[in-house]
Formats: structure tokens, sequence, C-alpha cells
């Protein structure tokens, strides 16, 4: 039996969290080198499986392992990695590290704490779990497998934005810590609610499986087998109210509109590593799970749904961006532009063509990093002034002009500057978006237009004019804040003028998810074009 | 049998034979060993009562509770590993107790729970010691008007309740014969016999003496209720069946026998009989449960019965009685599925969501676990309702998942204490996380598993039973059933938000560091909860092939 790679990627920084829990209260800052130490291993045994995945192998998952768990729920410890969960797998590794150092001094205890209260060991543990269970989240190919840790992230995720904020700056204490344990509350509630619903459609799910298999199963693999092979045939009621079951939970946690309302609050209210964590990492569970399970559980399902989705994700397009331009917080002005992205991310999926998945994968990877750019250096910047009101800023590049460089970057990444990689994968999803659903394909490019006037106008507010006065004698980046965006930026330059590595180990899994959708029916893309053509 | 199948008549039975003699009952001692261990155990606790001196009794006592249950269980295992849970399960001592997979499964579930409960029982070192000498939860002597001379001078002698262990012993002795009692007779008596124990117990609270007096008539009082409900309706299946014997009773229903007996006649086989006498003894067992509506004693009793009481009764009680129901409706009445189960789907639904909904307004810890037993109640309801081996087996499996996690978190409750002893009121309860974050941790993790949040017991639990009842057939009790699991946690994440996520208050409680006891009752909650969450599939199995009643 081989090395299992893919359960020591999560074991790592499993292990990592109980290490850094433990360490005594007054050695703060061994904790965080331990930390750290854990999340790069994950990283370098994350790399480790990028060598050895290979994208042209045949069989829909690699470096499979297999374990009996629960025989009386048919649960098994199925993990398997595909091109698009090596890839996001990958993402988490490489963010992490950036995380941690982000958070340098995020959770350092106030001078009057108690020494048996240790917030820093605690806030380092719970990034480093939270890695874990996104890890084996993307690795797993047993449905229940997959939801227990899609469940179980939200716990310690929601210890980290309810028990760790911003300074409290001008609000007060008291006032911030109730704002933060409220958007703590909503987090967990909206995501508890839609993974309860989950839950039913699972049990359902297994139900249906049991009684039409003889042994209940949550196997991806075998239920798909089982689909193709035709023994194993949902009910056309039964199929859609699975898959709403299943998708109403991914939507919660992508966010789409109209069930988004806790992102704002939760990054507004979480400190920028933990924003990052919560949008460039854990969200991207929902928009995988609905590529892995809701298209190739549910394929009949899913275009039935198709229609709906497509809107829905082209409201969170609009509303995300309109809301964007109007706020008057950096973060959950960066939040807003978040939900509209995520709208991308599911038109995208739901376009059903090649380019338009293919093009949600890498969105997903991009995002991931231009928020964090983005995120983080306007971490910093609210670290330096304690404010999150864009109106307390003015003139930071004549201050600090690395920050508001770094800024800039960020931001044009964000709004899709062609050269940096958000162009590539939004591109990618408009074209594959176009090619079948030509109006909402034209209505979506109106959310680039909106993306540049909120990105422009944020960094013109706050960076460009006459230095406000609290920003006077602001530092620049520090060096352990230029360690964490230098190589962000570096990649988002990178994969901008060459994706190919990335698209290259994604393709055949989108072409193998798109094969589960379309058991049947010619690629309808190919038609589009002919249409064209004729005319 | 053979006897009075020859019988015509009520005259020619007089005249035809001899005076009938009544034959020595046959008792098998080996398979009711558990039982009588543990009685016999509460017998001798009585005399250590009456005739050892005051100082050596707790002592004493102790060891003999612990003795005597690990004993018991150990009985419980030898059954089991005997093959009674398995093909050579029968009925002991003249058709009167089962020996069986669900009888043993749920029958070691008790005593485990009551060797925990035994050890929060005995905790010494939260009390302030009266005059000197360390106290525990109880009052010094019960009997003693609170507030009055005699309570007085009771506590300045140092006097302790030691009488709790044997009361306890008896308690558990007539919970280990409710979910085996194969008889609706013996199933009364076992009633009876955990029930009086239980009203006493949780009179004894040493603060707070009126509201826990308070507590303990009120549960009498229902209790005594439930239990005219419960005799009422065994007299009405006696008048439809003849017999008292669940396989007699279910042979009736299922009209495969017509030995009538004469004085019967007119009676036997009246549906009217079976339906109101069925639907009252299920009133006696459901009050147990504390399904609603018959739920209203639960926070009442919660909050004034002292709290290793109530960690104790809200555990074994609902084990001993959720085994009796099993009972009842899967041997007695499997012939009337269809005339009960709509009636439970609306307990079940009813239960699920008023536990959910109103523990949202609660402000006290206790009565807020009380209605979160409530809610679980429900659930497990979901799985009875199955009528399938697997909903059986669900049902055992959520008991002893459930039963671990009440016990540790009710041992919590008593560790956080103010100048009035327990500080039950949640919004003393902000920013503990910050002054103790060990134990608020702790309790973190008992709320998620309540919560249902996989990875802990919890999680397990309600997907077995959910499971269950989706594929018997009841996918609507799975949908209210996960949308109020969604209402309950939010006012367990309440309690998490104000333990860790609020400012602790000057003057707030602080949490005593308990002896050895206390901390291994809380040990094995968190033990069990984590274990049955991450590897549950052994407990399964073994719930699995303990899920057949024996007739």
């Amino acid at each position: 039996m081989s090395f299992p790679l893919l359960t020591a990627t999560a074991v790592v920084p499993a292990v990592g969290a109980l290490a850094t829990a433990a360490v005594p209260a007054a050695r703060r800052t061994a904790a965080k080198w331990l930390a750290l130490g854990f999340a790069l291993a994950t990283l370098v045994l994350s790399a480790a499986q990028l060598v050895r995945f290979d994208p042209d192998a045949a069989g829909p998952f690699q470096l499979t392992e297999s374990h009996a768990w629960i025989k009386d729920f048919g649960v098994r410890y199925d993990l398997g990695v595909d091109g698009i969960s090596v890839v996001l797998i990958a993402l988490t590794a490489l963010l992490i590290p950036f995380v941690v150092l982000a958070g340098w001094h995020d959770a350092d205890p106030l001078e009057d704490a108690s020494t048996r209260w240790r917030p820093t060991q605690g806030f380092f543990a719970l990034i480093l779990m939270v890695e874990a269970m996104v890890v084996i989240a993307f690795e797993a190919t047993d449905v229940f497998l997959f939801y227990i840790f899609f469940e179980a992230m939200l716990i310690p995720m929601y210890f980290l934005i309810g028990g760790f904020g911003d300074r409290a700056g001008e609000r007060g204490e008291a006032e911030t810590a109730a704002q933060r344990s409220y958007a703590a509350v909503k987090f967990l509630l909206y995501n508890l609610v839609g993974g309860l619903i989950m839950l039913a459609a699972v049990i359902g799910l297994y139900a249906v499986t049991a009684h039409q298999l003889g042994t209940g199963t949550f196997s991806l693999t075998e239920i798909v087998q089982a689909r193709a092979n035709g023994s194993l045939e949902f009910a056309t009621t039964t199929e859609r109210a699975l898959f709403l079951g299943f998708f109403f939970a991914f939507a919660v946690k992508a966010p789409l509109w109209p069930l988004h309302t806790w992102l704002p609050n939760a990054m507004g209210e979480a400190t920028a590593p933990v924003a990052v964590l919560i949008t460039a990492v854990v969200d991207k569970v929902g928009t995988f799970a609905m590529l892995r399970f809701c298209l190739q559980l549910f394929p009949e399902a899913s275009k039935w749904a198709t229609p709906v989705i497509l809107v829905l994700s082209l409201i969170s397009i609009l509303y995300g961006a309109l809301l964007a331009v109007g706020q008057r917080d950096i973060k959950r002005l960066i939040a807003y532009a978040s939900i509209s992205h995520f709208g991308f991310i599911v038109l995208g999926i739901f376009a059903m063509t090649t380019q338009g998945q293919g093009g949600a994968t890498l969105y997903m990877v991009n995002h991931g990093i231009s928020t964090a750019a983005l995120m983080l250096v306007a971490g910093f910047l609210i670290s330096r002034r304690g404010s999150r009101l864009i109106a307390d800023y003015g003139g930071v590049q004549k201050v600090a002009p690395v920050l508001a460089g770094t800024f800039l970057v960020g931001g044009l990444a964000t709004l899709s500057l062609p050269g940096l990689a958000p162009f590539v994968s939004e591109f990618l999803v408009l074209v594959g978006t176009f090619s079948r659903y030509p109006v909402i394909g034209v209505l979506a490019t109106v959310g680039i237009v909106l993306a540049a006037l909120y990105v422009l106008v944020l960094y013109q507010r706050t960076m460009t004019g006459p230095v406000a006065e609290p920003v006077r004698g602001m530092p620049d980046l520090r060096a352990r804040e230029l360690v964490v965006v230098a190589p962000l930026i570096v990649l988002l330059l990178v994969l901008g003028v060459y994706p190919k590595p990335v698209t290259r180990i994604v393709e055949p899994a989108v072409e193998h998810t798109m094969s589960q959708v379309h058991q049947s029916d010619p690629k309808p893309d190919v038609h589009v074009n002919d249409v064209e053509a004729a005319k | 049998m053979s006897r009075t199948a020859t019988v015509h008549s009520l005259w020619t039975t007089a005249a035809a034979e001899p005076p009938v003699r009544i034959p020595a009952p046959h008792i098998e001692y080996a398979q009711l060993s558990p039982t009588l261990i543990v009685l016999g155990a509460a017998l001798v606790g009585v005399l250590v009562e009456a005739f050892l001196p005051r100082r050596t009794r707790y002592h004493a006592q102790l060891l003999l509770t612990v003795v005597g249950l690990a004993a018991a269980f150990a009985a419980v295992i030898a059954l089991a590993a005997g093959g009674f849970a398995g093909d050579k399960a029968r009925v002991a001592a003249m058709g009167a107790v089962a020996v069986d997979g669900p009888a043993l499964f749920l029958q070691g579930t008790i005593l485990l729970v009551g060797l925990i409960a035994a050890f929060t029982f005995a905790e010494r070192r939260l009390e302030p010691t009266a005059h000197g000498r360390p106290v525990d939860s109880f009052a010094a002597q019960g009997a003693a008007v609170p507030g009055g001379e005699a309570e007085r001078k009771a506590v300045a002698a140092g006097m302790t309740t030691t009488e709790v262990f044997p009361v306890m012993l008896f308690a558990i002795g007539g919970m280990l014969v409710f979910p085996a009692a194969n008889d609706l007779l013996t199933l009364f008596v076992a009633l009876e016999v955990f029930s009086l124990p239980l009203y006493v117990l949780c009179a004894l609270a040493r603060r707070q003496r009126l509201l826990s007096q308070e507590s303990a008539v009120k549960y009498f009082l229902l209790g005594a209720f439930s239990s005219a409900f419960l005799l009422f309706g065994v007299a009405l299946l006696y008048g439809y069946a003849g017999t008292v014997t669940y396989s007699g009773i279910a042979d009736v229903v299922g009209g495969t026998t017509r030995t009538l007996d004469p004085a019967l006649a007119s009676t036997t086989g009246n549906d009217a009989l079976l339906l109101i006498g069925g639907a009252m003894v299920l009133v006696g067992l459901l009050f147990k449960v504390g399904a609603v509506p018959f739920h209203m004693w639960t926070p009442d009793v919660y909050q004034g019965a002292p709290t290793p009481v109530t960690g104790f009764m809200a555990a074994a009680t609902k084990v001993a009685a959720f085994g009796a129901l099993l009972r009842l409706l899967y041997v007695v009445l499997p012939g009337m599925r269809w005339d009960w189960r709509p009636v439970m789907w609306g307990v079940a639904i009813v239960t699920m969501l008023v536990g959910a909904i109103v523990a949202v307004t609660q402000t006290d810890v206790k009565r807020l676990l009380a209605y979160s037993s409530i809610a679980h109640a429900g659930f497990i309801l979901a799985g009875v309702i199955a009528t399938t081996p697997d909903g059986v087996s669900s049902v055992l499996f959520y008991l002893g998942a459930y039963s671990f996690v009440t016990l540790g978190a009710f041992a919590v409750v008593t560790l956080v204490r103010d100048a009035g002893g327990e500080a039950t009121h949640l919004s003393k309860w902000a920013g503990l996380g910050r002054r103790s974050p060990l134990v608020a941790a702790v309790f973190a993790v008992f709320l998620l598993a309540f919560a249902g949040i996989p990875l802990t017991s919890g999680f397990a639990g309600k997907f077995a039973v959910f499971k269950a009842a989706a594929q018997g057939g009841a996918a609507p009790l799975v949908i209210v059933g996960v949308l109020s699991s969604a209402i309950a946690a939010f006012f367990y994440i309440r309690v998490i938000v104000l333990m860790f996520f609020s400012e602790p208050k000057a003057e707030g409680p602080t949490v005593s560091v308990p002896s050895p006891l206390t901390s291994t009752a809380i040990a094995v909650g968190v033990v069990v909860t984590l274990v049955l969450g991450v590897a549950p599939q052994y407990f399964l199995d073994l719930a699995g092939q303990a899920g057949t009643f024996v007739r």
C-alpha cells in the first residue's frame, strides 16, 4: 500500500492545530512559528499531490484511498482527487501560510488578559483546523464524508469570526463585540440551516440507494456508475428534491443571492486574514461541491434547475457589484465584490459548457488569490488606522507608496484587468455563457463595468488626493507584510499571462464532469455555433 | 394454558376439577441477575444506613453502589456473551420479564449511566463545607422543614443524606425491569419502583429547598396521574385480551388466538377497549419520556431537582421509558400499526417543534436542557415510528449516545457556582470561556453534540434515527426533524456565544474544581461523545445485533 498522501495532507494541519493549541500561554511566538511550520508542511504535501497527479490518467479520481468507516450508514472513508480538487487543495494550502503570516499579531492578547486565556494559540489552531477540514472536504468522494466536514468546518470558522476582530477603534469595545458575535451567529445559522436541509437530502439519497441497490451507499463513483448502467434511477421529483437540498446548502456557502447576507457581516467583522479564509477558502467548498456533487449526482435535475440558477447568479453579479459601489466600509465592499464574483463562478458552472466550467474552476483559484491580496492589504491598512471606513482615508499613496501600489494591483485583479489572472477566467466564463445563453452573457458583462467603478472609486478615495490627517505618518508595508503580499502579486501576474499550468490540470476533469451531465445529448454549444455560422 | 383450554364455563371448572394448585413460580435467577444484584445492593444499602455509624456510611454506600452496579453490568455482559442477546433470547420469570437484545442493551446503558451518575451523587468538594464537614448536593435531612429548627440542627450536626445511594439503586432496579417487562403488570410495578425513588430524590436538594420540594410534588402528582392512566389502560387491555402478557395481547390483536376466557367473553376482541386501553398505556409511557403534550413536568422538575439527580433522571429515565415504549409498540401492538402510527407521528412532530421553539426563550441552563430533552424525545420518537429493525437499533444507539452527553452536561452545570450555589441563570454564564476555557470548551462539546454537529455522537445518533425514519416511509418527519434541529441549534449556539464572546461580569460565578468523581463523569461524557461521533461503527453493530425483540 502506497503512502496515503491525501490523508496526510489533511492530517498534518489537524495535528498542527492540536500542537499549536497545546503550546503554553506564555510561548505565544512559538505557537505562531509552529502553526506556520505546519501550514508550510501542508503546502509541501499539496505540491506533492500536484506532482503525482497525472492530468491525462484515465478514471475520474486519482491517488484514491478507500477504507470502511461506518458500515451501518453505508459510509466509506473514500478519498480521491480530480483536476478540480487538486487545484483547489493547492490554492488552500498556498493561502494558509499567508493567512497565518498576515494574522501574526491579530490575536495577541491585550495587556490585562488573564494567563489562562490563550487567544493566540486558539487563533492559529482554529485556522489550521479549518484548513484540515477544507482539504478533506475537497478530497472526499463519499457524500457523507464530505457532508461531515462541510458541516464541521463551521465550528472553528464560527469561533474565528466571533472570537477575534479588529481593534475596537472609535466604535467602542462593547459595540464591536456585539457586532462580531452577531456576525458569527448569523454566519453559523445560515450555514447550519443550509447544512441541515442538505442532511435531509443526504438521508434521502441513502434511502433511494438502499431501496434500489439493496445496500445504501454514499460513494460518488458507485452512484454515478449505477446511474450509468441503469441499476439506479431517480424518479424525477425525487431527484429534483434531492438536488434542491444539496444546492441550497452550497448556495448558502457560496454564497448566492438571496442567501448571501451573512457574508458582508462576517467579512466585515472578522479580521482580514479570517475574511480571506472565509471567502477564498471556505466558500470555495460551496462552488466546488456544486461541480462535484450537484452536477454529477443529479445531472437531470441540474439541467432542470439551470434557468433559475443562471438568473440567480446574474442577480448576484449585478446586485453584489451595485452594493459594492455603495459601500462606505472597505471590508464590506470587498465582501460584496466577492458576492459578485461568486455569481460569475456559479454562472460558469451552470452554463454547462467546457469553457464555462473550466473558467469557473480557474475563477475559483484566481478569485482566491486576488481577494487574498486585496483583503490582506486592506487589513494592513485598517490595522494602521483602526478604521474600516473609506472616508477616514485619503492620500495614502503619498505616505505609503508600496502599500498603495499593492492595493492597486489587488484591486485591478479584482476588476479583471487583462494581464492579471482573473481576466482569463472571467473571459472564459463569459464566453462559455454567451455560447449558450447570449442574453445572460451580455448582461453579466455589466458586472465588469461596475467592478471597475467600485475598485477605482475605492482606490481614488483612499489612496489619492490630499493626505488625510490621520493617515499622516502612516508606516509603509513592513517586511512580514511584504512577504505576504509579494508572492500573491507575482502569482496574479504569472497566471494572468500564462494560465496553462492550471487549465491543463483542470480541463480533463471538467470534460469528465461535462460528460456526466450530458450523458445522452450532444454538446449544445456546437449547435449554437453552427447557427451562428449559418447566419 | 393447557389446563384452562379444556374449560367450558365458570361453573364446570369448579365442579369438574380439584382446587387448582398454584404452581411454584419458576425463576431463572441467572437470567435476572442484573436486576437482582442491583436490588440486593439496594437492600444492603438500607441495612448499612440502619447499622453503620454515620461517619463510615458515605464510603460504605459509595463502594456498595459502585460494586453493585459494576457487578450488575458484568452480569449483563455475561448474559449478552452467553447468547441471550441473540438466538437464545427468551422470556424469563414465568413470562414476566424478557431477556433479549434490546433489554440487555438498555440495561447495560442504564447501569453505566447509573454508575457515572453515582459519581456525581458522591461529589463532596463543590459545596462549601458545613461546620467543617464536606457535604454533597443533597439536603442534610430530607424530612426537615426548609429553614426550620430541625434543618438548622441537622446542618450543624454535619448530617448528610447517604440514603440517596440505596434510593438511587432502587430506582435503577426498577429501570432495569421497565424496558424488559413482558407483561403489563410487571410494566406497572417497574414503573412505580423506579418512579417513587425519583420523586424522593427530587426533593432532596441542599440549596433552594422549596424549589426542590415543589418540583418533587409536581413530579409526584403528575406522575401518579400518569400511572393511573397506565393502570387503567392495563385494565382495559386485560378486558380486551383476557391476558396481560405481551405475546398474549399481540396474539389477540393479530387474531391468531381464540381461547376465550369465559368471564371476559363479552369484551374480548372489542376494539374500543383495545384502542382506549392502548392509548392510555401510551399516555403513561409518553409522560415518562417527556413527549408533548405530556411534557409539562419536565422543565420544573429538571430545574428544581438536585442537578446530579436531574442528570441521572434525564438520562436513565429516558432510556428505560423508551425501551418500554419500543417493546410495547413492537411486541404488543404491531398489528395496530396503522392505528398508532398517525398518532405517534403527530406526537413526534409536536414534540420536536415545541421542545425546540420553547427552548429558545429559556434563561436558565437547567430549563434549557429540559426543553432540549423534550426536543430530543421527539427525534427519538421519529426512530420509534420507523417500525423496522433499523428503527429499533437506531433508537438504542441514540439513547446510549444521548444519555452520556446529558450526564456530562449536567455534571458541568454543577461546577459553575456563585455564593447562592449553582449559578444556573444563563446571564451568569457570560464570559465563562474567558475565565475557565477548559470547562467552557467541554460544555461547548456537549452543546454541539446536542445540536447534532458532525463528529459528535449527537450527529451519528440523529443520522441513525432520521435514516431509519426515512426508510420507514416517514420522510416528512425527517424534514420536520431537520427544521427543528435548526431551531434547536440556535439556542445551543446562543449559550456558546454567551460563554465565549461575552465579556465576563465582575461578580460572575466561579468554576469550582471538582473531585476526581465528577471529573471522571465529565471525562467519560466527552470521550463517549467524541468516540461515538468519529467511530460509531462498533456501537452501531452492537445496537444492530440487539435490535430484535423476543416474544
